[in-house]
């Protein structure tokens, strides 16, 4: 049974219409990331079903209930916000035992369910600190703990990452992660950031402009895109596009190599000119145009950080390949197609 | 090897940019602030200190000093010990009422509706119209013949004519009426220190309470006033020291009657030391509250500040 089913889910705001039918189900225990840019609707969406916002249309369904006008206190699930949402005058303790509080549970529950999650996110050695008195990583084992106390049927994390620096939010996703699949709590995960989506997701759900675009595996989101806003979401730097008769033609700019660097199997043939190389250290990515075809972006190219330096000199023009089975098509409207 | 001589290094007058020194500038910018409070508060503080322990009146002008005398026969003077009780009463009865309905106010106007802002810049009203001009309505309002309010009660059929309230006529409904006019004077302060604080409150702190379970009582109760708290105290440090010294609305609704039942302190001092030219005896009546004031405020900056979060 899905924990957590959106049927047709729309939400207008005026004269925005933020979600425009969203359907999706997430079975029992599975990671889902709700991934797409900023103000594509994937917030709004979460907030319609934690119950903070009411859908304009659409059924939400809650471990088999039909929770449309169900408050949120009612729905049994928990919400663990950007900027996590601390009560600010409480102290940890009191900040983990809230949600339990609320529904009226015993004092020796409280207790030893708080002892649980601390232990459970490590914490135990906060409980009696206030929120400020904890770092940004701290914080949001706070907050999960919060959001697990009351062992929610879903748990919906909203850029949980955001307010972390780069090297915190490596090791943070890793934790959540981890502790997502030894609680087995059914999660639901926003965020714009791709690493964090293909990293910790069981499935993906790319989202633009209020509608999914695929759902899908992040393997499948990766090498499989439904459609070109997906091929260029994904992926840094995007799939290359060449526009040829007003259909498109994608390729991964790992899978666009020198000629030379291609042995076996049937590959297309592009002459590439050479613009500007970046050295990153692991990788190098070259940047330039193919002959004959328009593209809006630069054509990239990701090849090994050593090795091509020598022979692609900015401004000349090199043979490259793509094998046939790396290519994938798009039709005028941008979406797959099996052949040009 | 040969050495070079250096010029002379030129050294700038030591006042050219005296003007670029944090502390010469900002002693400059803040002297005529503390000139101001010393002259006018400082300087009739202390004049204050000194009639009150002296026999001065304006008939027999004599800096004798007399010690805590005058303290002693204000505090053995039943109606100074009314005035007292008075203060406090009209002091913490009308700001309970203004912040009760000040926090409502502003949880109605944080609410959009249609003419919001047209409500919100009425509700100023108040606290902005003279308290004279206020005053004089509200006297006609509770007039013992042309009350408008006895006339919508006896028109709506509460009460009879016969038994219409006498509202400044009687000693615990004019006190009433003091203590309502000045809650009427005070809640849109109270709207407005309410409405700073609860937008202050981020959004996700209030939706995570509402996720958590929080019903509307237990979000306003439990999570939004603890954490505007501070605001609020320091909202009602002032509403305190402003209504505790006050005594326009008294003298002018009720002159301290019937028979000093809304008599305050700052009301008694006035009639005392100005009115009836005792100035030593009016001195020590406001004096008083000095003591009183000081130990609530310093209570309550401590309170917040361990409060602070």
């Amino acid at each position: 049974m899905a924990a957590v089913l959106a049927q047709n889910i729309v939400k207008r705001f005026e004269n925005v219409l933020a979600v425009n039918g969203i359907t999706l189900a997430v079975p029992d225990g599975e990671f889902v990331v709700l991934l797409g840019p900023s103000g594509c609707g994937k917030t709004t969406f979460l907030r319609i079903i934690c119950g903070l916002e009411r859908q304009t249309s659409g059924n939400l369904i809650i471990a088999g209930d039909i929770v449309n006008d169900v408050p949120p206190r009612a729905r049994g699930v928990a919400m663990m916000f950007q900027s996590y949402g601390l009560y600010p005058h409480y102290t940890v303790r009191n900040n983990i035992a809230f949600p339990l509080r609320t529904q009226r549970v015993g004092r020796a529950v409280i207790e030893s369910k708080v002892d649980w999650a601390s232990r459970l996110l490590g914490i135990e050695h906060l409980l009696d600190r206030r929120p400020r008195q904890l770092s940004g990583g701290e914080r949001q084992r706070v907050a999960l703990a919060r959001a697990l106390v009351r062992e929610p049927t879903a748990l919906l994390l909203d850029e949980p990452l955001s307010n972390l620096d780069a090297k915190l939010r490596a090791s943070a996703r890793q934790d959540i992660k981890q502790f997502q699949r030894r609680v087995g709590v059914t999660t639901i995960y926003v965020t714009h950031d791709q690493v964090e989506a293909m990293g910790m997701g069981d499935r993906i759900a790319v989202i633009d402009r209020g509608k999914i675009r695929q759902v899908g595996t992040p393997a499948e989101i990766y090498d499989e895109p439904a459609d070109r806003f997906v091929a260029t979401f994904v992926g840094t730097p995007p799939m290359n596009l060449l526009t040829h008769n007003g259909a498109h033609l994608g390729f991964r700019p790992e899978n666009f190599l020198p000629k030379e660097m291609i042995r076996g199997g049937d590959f297309s043939e592009f002459s590439f000119r050479v613009d500007r190389s970046e050295y990153l250290g692991s990788e190098r990515i070259v940047y330039g145009a193919i002959e004959g075809f328009d593209s809006s972006q630069p054509i990239t190219a990701k090849l090994p950080a050593h090795g091509a330096e020598q022979t692609l000199r900015p401004g000349e023009w090199h043979p490259f390949a793509v094998r046939n089975k790396d290519l994938r098509y798009f039709d005028q409207d941008g979406k797959r197609t099996d052949r040009h | 090897m040969a050495t070079i001589a250096e010029p002379a290094a030129r050294t700038a007058s030591r006042f050219r940019f005296i003007l670029d020194r944090r502390e010469v500038l900002g002693s400059i910018f803040v002297a005529p602030a503390i000139l101001y409070v010393l002259l006018l508060v400082g300087v009739p503080f202390l004049l204050a200190v000194y009639y009150s322990v002296s026999a001065y009146t304006i008939y027999d002008p004599s800096w004798r000093f007399v010690g805590l005398t005058n303290f002693r026969q204000i505090l053995q003077n039943p109606v100074f010990l009314e005035t007292l009780e008075n203060t406090f009463l009209f002091t913490f009865a009308s700001q309970l009422l203004g912040l009760i309905l000040g926090k409502f106010g502003a949880l109605l106007l944080l609410r959009p509706f249609p003419g919001r802002k047209i409500v919100r810049a009425l509700i100023i009203l108040p606290w902005a119209v003279p308290i004279a001009l206020a005053s004089v309505a509200w006297e006609w309002m509770f007039d013992s013949l042309y009350s408008v309010i006895n006339w919508t009660m006896i028109t709506l059929g509460i009460i009879d004519r016969s038994e219409a309230p006498n509202w400044l006529g009687n000693p615990h409904l004019a006190m009433l009426c003091v203590i309502v006019v000045n809650a009427w004077r005070f809640f849109p302060f109270a709207i407005v220190i309410f409405l700073a604080g609860i937008t202050s409150v981020p959004q996700d702190i209030i939706d995570a309470a509402t996720v958590d379970g929080a019903g509307f009582w237990r979000r306003n109760y439990q999570i939004i006033l603890p954490m505007i708290f501070p605001i609020v105290a320091v909202g009602l440090i002032f509403g305190i020291v402003f209504t505790f010294t006050d005594l326009s609305i008294v003298f002018l609704l009720t002159n301290g009657g019937p028979i000093n039942a809304t008599s305050v302190l700052g009301f008694q001092g006035f009639q005392v030391g100005i009115l009836s030219g005792d100035v030593s005896h009016g001195a020590a009546i406001s004096l008083f509250m000095l003591p009183v004031l000081l130990l609530m405020v310093v209570g309550m900056l401590r309170f917040i500040r361990r409060r602070e979060i």
